[in-house]
C-alpha cells in the first residue's frame, strides 16, 4: 500500500478557486497590504503571540486553498497560484522532464502536475502573469514552518546566500 | 554561432564551437567496482562520439556513481561529461563534487533534475532536491565566474566547466518547454540535451519557438535519440520511463515487423530521425542513449553518416585506431581495456602532465 503523499492533499473548492487566480491576485494585494500594516502593531502588542497568529493562519486559510507546506517564503504570486512545494521533487523553476503525456506527476500519477496547472493559471493572470520566468534562488530550508507574511515583512524571505546574491549582482550589471 | 567565450576549452565545447554537428553518447554506469566493465562499454563509445556522458543513478536505480566513472574515463583521455542530478545530493555535496571533478580534470557537467526515487529500485530512499536543476546550474556558472561557494566563500582556483543541461521538448506543458529552456540559458547552460526523440514534428515545433526566442544563438542543442530494442522495449519505455514520449505510429511499426527483424528495424528508425534532426536550423548535434547496447549505439551513430568523430588521443599506441574503430580485432579492444585498467590503479598524479598535453 503507497500511503498518499502530502503534496498530493487538494481541500474542496480549493481547485476552483485557483482556477480563477485573477481574484487571488487581488485578495493576495489586498491581505499584503492589511498584514504589512496589522502585523507591526500586532508585534507591539505582544510579539509571540503576534507570530503565533500569523503561522495559525496561514496553516489553516494557506493550507486550506494551496496545500501550503510552509516553506517561509512564499512565491505562489510568481508561480501561478499554485504551490511550488507541492512538487514532490520541490522544483521552484518549473516543471521536470518527467511530465506524463497526460500532464499529470510523474512521481504522483493521478495528480495533475503542479507546473503544468502553475503554468495555465499564469496565463489568465493579469498581474503577475510574467513574473513566472523570474529564476528563484534556493530555498532557505530554516525558514520552514515560519510564516511566510512575517518572513516577508522583515525581508528574510529575499535574503539569498552571498555567493547567490553575488552573481546576481553581476547578472545584473551586465 | 556564438556563445560567448571559450569555457573550458574541452573537446566536446571545440567541437560545438568550430560548428561541426556533435555526437554524445551515453555509458550506462556498470554494477560493478571494476573500472574494466566501465572501459569496456567507454571503448565502444568514444570511437564514435565527441564525449561520453555518465549517468548519475539514472532511472533513480543504482549504479556506479557518474563521479567514479568520470574519473575513469579522464585517466584514460576520454572527453567525459559529469552528469550531476539533485535527487541524491544537497547543496554542500554538489558543490564539493563540483570542485573535485574539475580536479579530476573533468570539464564539461551536466546539471539535471533527476528521476524520483519512486522509479528505481530503492524507492524506499529519501529524495533530497534540495536545489533544482535551475538553481543547480546558477551554482555551477557562479562557482566557475564568481570564483565563490554558494556561502560567498572564496575558491583558491575556480573550476573550469563548460555547462549543460537537458530539456524535454516532448512533455507537457509543451508551450512553456521552450520558455524554460530560456530560462536555463539565463541560468548558465551551454549547451542542451533532450530527452528521446521518437517525434520529429513535434521537435520541430519546439525548435521554431526556440528560433523565434533566438535561443539557438546562445546554446547548442543536441538532440536524444536511441534505437529501439523491440516492441516491448518501445512500449515498456513509452509507459514506465519518466518523461519519454513515442508517438503510436512508431510503435505500430515496430508492432508490424517481426520480431526477430525489430532490432534492425528500431536501429533504422534512429538512423532516419537523426538525419531527419540534423536538418533542423539550430540542432548542433545528437545525444546517442541506449541502455546497454553500446554495440547498437556506435552502428546507428556509423549508419547515420556521422563518422570518423575526432578521434581520441590515444593514450598508448594502439593498431590501427583512427577511424575504422568499429572493425578493430577483439584481442586488440581486450588488450586496451587491460592496459587502460592497469591505468586506473596508477595515481592520478601520474597521468596529469600527459592530460594537459592532450588537451
Ligand atoms: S509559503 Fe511556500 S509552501 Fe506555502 S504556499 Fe507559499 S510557496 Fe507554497
Amino acid at each position: 500500500m503507497v500511503a498518499r503523499m502530502k503534496e498530493a492533499r487538494r481541500m474542496p473548492g480549493a481547485e476552483w478557486l485557483k482556477n480563477h487566480p485573477r481574484w487571488l491576485e487581488r485578495i493576495y494585494l489586498w491581505t499584503k497590504r492589511f498584514v504589512v500594516r496589522a502585523y507591526p502593531l500586532m508585534k507591539r502588542i505582544n510579539p509571540r503571540f503576534a507570530n503565533w497568529l500569523m503561522v495559525r493562519s496561514e496553516e489553516a486559510l494557506k493550507g486550506w486553498a494551496f496545500n501550503c507546506q510552509m516553506c517561509g517564503q512564499c512565491i505562489l504570486h510568481s508561480t501561478g497560484m499554485t504551490c511550488p512545494m507541492n512538487c514532490p521533487k520541490n522544483l521552484r523553476n518549473g516543471p521536470c522532464g518527467g511530465v506524463r503525456p497526460n500532464g499529470h506527476c510523474e512521481v504522483i500519477p493521478d495528480m495533475p502536475c503542479v507546473w503544468v496547472q502553475a503554468w495555465e493559471r499564469s496565463r489568465s493572470m493579469l498581474i503577475f502573469a510574467d513574473e513566472i520566468k523570474v529564476i528563484q534562488p534556493p530555498v532557505n530550508r530554516t525558514l520552514q514552518g515560519a510564516s511566510a507574511w512575517v518572513t516577508m515583512i522583515e525581508g528574510h524571505d529575499v535574503q539569498t546566500p552571498h555567493g547567490w546574491a553575488m552573481a546576481a549582482r553581476q547578472e545584473v550589471e551586465r | 554561432m556564438n556563445a560567448g567565450p571559450m569555457r573550458a576549452g574541452s573537446r566536446l565545447e571545440r567541437v560545438l564551437r568550430s560548428g561541426r554537428f556533435a555526437v554524445t553518447a551515453e555509458l550506462d554506469a556498470p554494477d560493478s567496482a571494476d573500472p574494466n566493465d566501465v572501459y569496456q562499454n567507454a571503448l565502444v563509445l568514444a570511437e564514435v562520439c565527441d564525449a561520453i556522458n555518465a549517468t548519475d543513478g539514472a532511472g533513480a536505480n543504482c549504479h556506479m556513481s557518474s563521479m567514479g566513472c568520470c574519473a575513469l574515463l579522464v585517466r584514460a583521455g576520454y572527453e567525459a561529461i559529469l552528469q550531476v542530478g539533485c535527487r541524491d545530493r544537497n547543496r554542500i555535496a554538489i558543490q564539493g563534487d563540483l570542485l573535485g571533478a574539475a580536479a579530476m580534470g573533468v570539464k564539461n557537467v551536466l546539471c539535471l533534475t533527476g528521476d524520483d526515487v519512486s522509479a528505481g529500485d530503492q524507492p524506499e530512499a529519501k529524495r533530497v532536491f534540495d536545489l533544482d536543476s535551475i538553481q543547480l546550474l546558477q551554482v555551477a556558472r557562479m562557482m566557475r565566474d564568481q570564483g565563490v561557494l554558494l556561502s560567498g566563500r572564496k575558491l583558491r582556483t575556480p573550476p573550469k566547466f563548460f555547462l549543460g543541461a537537458v530539456e524535454n521538448p516532448f512533455a507537457p506543458p509543451l508551450d512553456w518547454r521552450p520558455l524554460r529552456l530560456e530560462k536555463k540559458v539565463r541560468a548558465g547552460a551551454e549547451f542542451i540535451q533532450t530527452q528521446y526523440c521518437f517525434d520529429v514534428p513535434r521537435l520541430q515545433q519546439f525548435m521554431r519557438r526556440v528560433r523565434d526566442l533566438g535561443l539557438h544563438e546562445k546554446v547548442y542543442i543536441l538532440v536524444g535519440v536511441g534505437p529501439l530494442r523491440s516492441h516491448k522495449a518501445a512500449e515498456f519505455m513509452r509507459d514506465r520511463v519518466p518523461g519519454v514520449w513515442i508517438p503510436d505510429d512508431v510503435i505500430q511499426r515496430m508492432a508490424k515487423t517481426p520480431k526477430a527483424q525489430q532490432a534492425e528495424e528500431g536501429k533504422r528508425i534512429c538512423v532516419e530521425i537523426i538525419q531527419q534532426v540534423r536538418e533542423i536550423e539550430g540542432v548542433a548535434g545528437v545525444h546517442v542513449m541506449a541502455y546497454r547496447q553500446e554495440e547498437a549505439v556506435a552502428e546507428v551513430i556509423q549508419r547515420a553518416g556521422l563518422l570518423p568523430r575526432q578521434p581520441r588521443v590515444p593514450r598508448f599506441a594502439i593498431p590501427s585506431d583512427e577511424g575504422q574503430g568499429l572493425q578493430r580485432s577483439p584481442q586488440d579492444a581486450r588488450q586496451e581495456v587491460a592496459q587502460l585498467s592497469a591505468l586506473a590503479s596508477e595515481p592520478a598524479s601520474a597521468n596529469a602532465s600527459v592530460q594537459n598535453g592532450r588537451l
